[in-house]
Parts: structure tokens; sequence; C-alpha cells
């Protein structure tokens, strides 16, 4: 576990994040903010991924030969890497679909773009 | 063959996605050789998996390590833990893929006729073999990390292919929903992936369910999953997309995106039996996946018996048919701790789920496809405006019926015996449970009574004089599905000795499944 | 092989496909010896309503939405709140995800 000060500030920083990006999926009608608390949400669990790497004291983990001090773990920045790639091509879906139903209906709001409901 | 056979897996996942890639090359040169690599591609992975499954059934678990110079080494030299992607294999993850690579197969020979007329099929085919190379690759995983890739990897090009055609409005509405859904529920996992490798410092599945213990950590982390893969499986709940994206996709794809949800179902259940295993209260854990099981039986059935479009019904009898495997596994899961009841009804009750997913995935299929017929050849999903169209498609109209029959449970077909397993093991875990079955599936022939009377039988209406039968390649993959569906009907025993049973012990001997990576 | 077991009972498929055809065998042989001769085109087949003229085709067949409306309207106290919840907006399905994810947290914190 990560030793620190007695509350992580990374930490206070990830729950905020996810807590907005929650706020603005479960309250905003329209389609782009949707889009872009998602967004909001895949930061903060790619900070979350990070901050949890985080040795005190540690240096970068890129090394010829193995130096003797301490290094943050590298696996998390690997995991981290791999979802922002997902996640772009994600959004760039979501926003391409939002544009189509934008054509179609006219509307960018989430309850007066449905056309099926029950 | 032996080698064949040894690096199977990792074949298995990598054959569709290089097709994937040649897909767009191939067809600027020529569009039949396109189509006869889609279809040589899914029958090569439906081969490999056949060999896979006989040298599983004959020798137990087969394990593959990427990058290692042997692919038994999974725990490198003065390593003590495994470093590696390691893709472990055993009879409930082989099972999945044989139901994978017959329905797959099934929709992408519908696929050739009916995306006939529609422009850019190289795409079309390109997402369709990754979503077949990202669903392969979450059933043979062994790693958390990897499961959340291919999961998402699925997702992505499943909502691109439910929104393919964007002339219809609710098609993208469809697809927007489904990513979303998706997307949230990804990144949930992916939280819970978090917590794990931030207290064990681990991401396989096999070594992470050697050393967990049930901490506080773990328990957010487990509700997290559970929820996250119940409301990607489409349990009421959080069922509310799955009406939305089922009816608009088109019909093979339909088809393909229930198996897909039913991958979920398997990775909530590899999370429950063999990374947490008799850590976690199986009491408590075993009610709340009954719980979600029984919720989605009734609320998924009454629902259906109000819709008109064709489609949505069929996809709330999907909802219905889920809550049937939630309920037998969750009873398999609450009598995990205790060997006794275990022996006498838990394992039957584990069986009887498992079997009724491959019978799910057969019956549903069938269904969707017969009704992507109608919306074919007839332009429409709307019930209200057909009717006595058995007349001009025979064949469609009792391949419908074959299909319904088998979904409500009637003798002789398979449905009736993977419920009759179900009812019997969990009558003697709580008797309410099992009558609840009995009433739903009695609601379930009511909805398809509906669907049949509506669509096809009675007089020859003016308007549909010249309809014609589906055509020769779309009638083949459902005659594929219906004669698996008789013959599984006809020899229960066989499947469930076979295919089943093995399946159901393999999910609950996590001990196995660990030895088999970390060894000793 | 056919047959499926578990403790003391047993269900076979073979023997019930005899049986059934068995029966259907019967129900023909029953129905062979009924009448064999009508006339087929005149008064003998055409749709009886106590005198009345049967409308026209389209006119005949039931609609979807008319069926069943009885036990709908037997359930409405059940079917009413249900559809009423089934709204089709996006963010509803989160906010469901929400509670029951919490509710989940909170039932394994608290139980097991």
């Amino acid at each position: 576990m990560t030793q620190g000060a007695p509350f992580n500030v990374p930490f206070l920083a990830v729950a905020m994040l996810i807590g907005i990006a929650f706020y603005i999926i479960l309250s905003q009608r329209n389609l782009i903010k949707l889009v872009m608390g998602l967004g909001i949400l895949a930061s903060g669990v790619n900070l979350f991924l990070i901050t949890l790497g985080y040795r005190e004291g540690g240096v970068a983990p890129i090394y010829t030969n193995v130096p003797i001090e301490k290094m943050v773990l590298p696996v998390p920045q690997a995991l981290t890497l791999t979802s922002i790639v997902i996640a772009v091509a994600t959004l760039a879906l979501m926003l391409s679909m939002v544009v189509h139903i934008y054509r179609h209906t006219g509307s960018v709001d989430a309850e007066k773009s449905r056309t099926m409901k029950g | 063959m032996d080698k064949l056979i040894t690096h199977s897996p990792i074949l298995i996942i990598a054959i569709p996605l290089l097709a994937a890639f040649l897909t767009p090359l191939i067809s600027r040169v020529n569009q039949k050789a396109r189509d006869v690599l889609v279809i040589t591609t899914l029958a090569l992975a439906g081969f490999l998996v056949i060999i896979l499954a006989r040298d599983i059934y004959a020798n137990g678990i087969h394990i593959y390590t990427l990058g290692a110079s042997s692919p038994t080494l999974a725990i490198p030299e003065q390593y003590m833990v495994p470093m590696r992607i390691i893709l472990e294999v055993d009879a409930m993850s082989i099972f999945m893929c044989i139901i994978w690579a017959t329905v797959s197969l099934a929709a992408g020979i519908y696929s050739l006729s009916f995306m006939k007329e529609e422009t850019g099929r190289d795409r079309f085919y390109t997402l369709l073999l990754l979503m077949v190379g990202g669903v392969f690759g979450m059933m043979l995983t062994g790693d958390l990390f990897n499961l959340f890739v291919f999961l998402e990897i699925s997702a992505i090009s499943g909502g691109a292919l439910v929104a393919f055609r964007t002339r219809f409005t609710d098609a993208v509405e469809g697809g927007l929903k489904y990513i979303i859904i998706s997307t949230v529920g990804a990144l949930m996992v992916l939280f819970a992936i978090g917590i794990f490798y931030a207290q064990y410092n681990l991401l396989n599945i096999a070594a992470l369910g050697q050393v967990i213990q049930y901490t506080m950590l773990d328990k957010v982390a487990l509700a997290f999953l559970v929820i996250a893969f119940a409301m990607k499986l489409g349990s009421v709940p959080l069922h509310m997309w799955v009406p939305d994206t089922y009816a608009v996709a088109p019909a093979n794809i339909t088809a393909m995106l229930l198996v897909s949800s039913q991958i979920c179902m398997y990775a909530l259940f590899r999370t429950c039996f063999s990374l947490y295993g008799v850590t976690l209260n199986t009491a408590t854990v075993g009610w709340i996946v009954i719980i979600l099981g029984m919720l989605s039986m009734f609320v998924g059935v009454t629902m259906a018996v109000l819709q008109t479009d064709i489609k949505r019904l069929i996809a709330y009898n999907c909802i219905c048919e889920s809550g049937y495997i939630l309920l037998a596994v969750g009873v398999g899961l609450a009598v995990l701790g205790q060997p006794a009841a275990l022996d006498t009804y838990g394992i039957a009750a584990m069986s009887g789920g498992i079997f009724h997913m491959i019978n799910h995935a057969l019956f549903e299929g069938l269904l969707f496809l017969a009704a992507g017929v109608l919306f074919y050849r007839v332009g429409t999903r709307n019930l209200n405006e057909m009717g006595g169209l058995a007349h001009n498609m025979k064949f469609t109209a009792i391949l419908f019926l074959l299909g319904a029959l088998a979904s409500s449970g009637i003798p002789p077909f398979n449905g009736f015996a993977s419920k009759l397993l179900i009812y019997e093991s969990v009558y003697q875990f709580n008797p309410i449970l099992a009558i609840i079955g009995i009433i739903v599936s009695i609601i379930t022939l009511a909805i398809f009574v509906k669907a049949f009377f509506s669509a096809f039988t009675g007089q020859v209406l003016p308007k549909y004089k010249d309809v014609r039968e589906a055509p020769k390649l779309m009638m083949l993959s459902m005659i594929i599905l219906s004669i698996i569906i008789v013959f599984f009907g006809l020899f229960p025993g066989l499947i469930v000795d076979w295919l089943a049973h093995p399946a159901a012990d393999a999910l609950i001997n996590q001990a196995e499944y660990i030895s088999a990576v970390v060894g000793g | 092989m056919a047959a499926l077991e578990f403790g003391l009972d047993f269900w076979n498929p073979i023997v019930w496909v005899i049986v059934f055809l068995v029966l259907i065998a019967g129900a023909y042989l029953l129905r062979s010896r009924g009448q064999k001769k009508y006339k087929k085109g005149t008064a003998q087949t055409q749709i009886f309503l106590s005198g009345e003229e049967p409308p026209p085709v389209e006119q005949r067949h039931i609609k979807a939405h008319n069926i069943y409306w009885g036990f709908l309207q037997a359930l409405k106290g059940y079917y009413d709140p249900t559809v009423k919840a089934h709204t089709g907006i996006i963010n509803d399905y989160m906010i469901w995800f929400t509670a029951i994810v919490t509710a989940t947290a909170v039932i394994l914190f608290i139980v097991g």
C-alpha cells in the first residue's frame, strides 16, 4: 500500500473526479455533455491507476543499470496507457453516433431524441 | 497435430484478428473472395476449438504463456509469481468457445445474404471478425487486465455493428446506448482491477485466487465487478438497454450480441468461483445472484406481453432466460460451502444452468434469425401490420415455431431438458423459486403464442400476397441451428455428461484452476 | 445415453417421442372414421357468423396490441408503474446502476 500523508491528495482528486463524472452522467440530458462526463470518468480511473503505483521518493522506472534507490511501479503505467487508447477510440465512436442522432432527430437532448421506450 | 493443439489458444484469437485486417485489402480486389475468407476463418476457428476441446476433456486444464520460451512455463525462473499474460483454458471456457464458434458461423453464413444490399460491406465484415476475435479472447484468458481489454474490443465493435445501418434513427440510438453502458461498466471493472493490483501486486486470476483475503477493499471490488457484469449481461433492474439494442441491430448481429452478453455472465461466474472462491460469504453473494435472476425472470417476461415489435418481444424473452441461468448458478454458489448440499443438488443446479446457456444461445439465435427473415421480406417489425404470412413462408414459420417451443420448455426439445434440471434442483433449495420459475415458463409460452398468431396465422392479407420465402443462405444457417436444437433435445444425457457437467466441476474446483498456473 | 438422470427421477425423450407418435397415430385413426364427403366452394366451407356478412380480410385479423387485453387489465396495478419506469432515457439507466452498486456494497459491508 502507499505510504504518505494521513489523507492522500491524489486519491482525493480521484474521488472528486469520479464523483463529478457520475453527477454529470446522472443529471445532464444533453448527449454531448454526457460524453464529456464519460471522458472525465475515464480520466479519474486512469489517475487512480497511476496513483496507486507511486512509492515515496521513487524515481521513474527507466534504467540502464539497476539503481540503488526505489522506483515507482511500472505496471500500472502500462495499464493506464492501454486504457487511454481505448477511451480515445470509444469517445470518438460515441461522438460520431451523437452527430448521427442530431442529423436524424434535430435534437441532442436525451429525452427529446429518444424513439424507443417501454 | 500436437503442436497445433499446444498453440491453439493463441491461434483461436489471432486468426480472426488477422483476417479482420486482411478483409478490407481483399475486398478491394474481389468481393466474393472476401466472403470466402470470412467463412473460412470462422470455420477454421471452429475446427481449432473442437480439437482443443477434445484435448481438454482428455487431459485437463491447458495453459499458454505468451512470450515465454515454452508455452507451459507459467512462472519464470527466479520469480515466485506469474509475470506474463497467461491464457488458461478449462472445461468451462472451452464450453463457451463451442457456443461462440457455432453461433458465429451460423450468423456469418446468414449475413452473406442479409447484408447483400448494404454498401460498405467490407467494414461490416471487418467489425464482425474483430468482434469474433474479441469475444474468443475474453473466453480464453486467465488474466484480469486482458479480460478488460477484450471486453472493450467486443463492446466497441459490437456497438459499431449495432449502429451500422445509419439510415435508421433507432439503430444509431440503440448503438449509442450500448456503447455508453459498456463504457461505464468497463471503467468500473478497471477500477476493481486497480484495487486488486494495489493490494496484492498481481493481475493473474489464478495467482490472485491463491492470496486473496476478503478485506473491505475486496468487498468494494466485488460489488463493482458483480454489478458491472450484471449490467452488461442484461439482468433486471439494469436491463433497460437490452430491448433498445437487440431490436434495432441487424438480425445476425443480435444473435452474436446475446452470446457476447453471456460471456459477461461467464466472467461473473469466473470472478465469484475462481477468483474469490470460498473466501467470500457464499450465502450472501449467492442470494444476491438469485435475487437478480428472479427479478430478471419475472420482469422480463411480463414486459414482453405488452410489446408489439417482434424483436423487442424476443429481447425481453432473452432477459427472462438469462434470469434462469443466474438463478441456477446462484443456487450452486449459495451452497458452495456445504459439501453435502453441493453433492445432492448444487452441482445438478449448476449443470442445468450451464446447459441452459448453450440452449439459450441456440434457440434465441434461431428466433432472431427468423425475425430477421420477416424484416427482410416484409419490411417491418411491427406485429400490428403483419398477418397470414405462414401461407407464403412455410419454412420460416416452422423454424420460428421450433424456436418458440424450445424456449418455453415444451418436450421433447432442449429447453425442456435444461429447465427440468433447474426446477428439480432449485426446488430442493427453496420451493418458492421453482414455482415462480414454472409460472414464468407458462407466460413465456403465452408470449410466443401471441407472436406466432399475429405474424403467421390467419388468412393471407392482400398486401402480402407476393411475399417470397427466405433466401437459401439464410435458410441454411437457420437449419444448422435447428438441427443442433433437435439433437440436443433428443440426447440431453449425452450433452450433460460430456459438456455441462465437466464445466460445472471445473467452476467449483478452484484448487485445480490455481495449481495449473502456480504449480504444485 | 439419451436419458437425463438426477436423484430418483429420469427423463427419456426417445420414450416420449414414441408415445407421442403412438397417440398421433391413434388420433389419425379416429379422424379417418369421420365425414369424408363435403362439397368445397359452397356454403359448407365459408365462415359462419350467425348469418351476418364476415368483414373483409384486412379487418378480420386481430391486431397484436389487442391480444391479452384481459391479462393486462387484471394486472394494471403492476404494469402502470413498471411501464413508467422504462423511460428510455440513458440517464435513468445510470441512476439505476449507481443505486444498485451502492446497495450491493452496503449489503456486503453489513452482512458479509
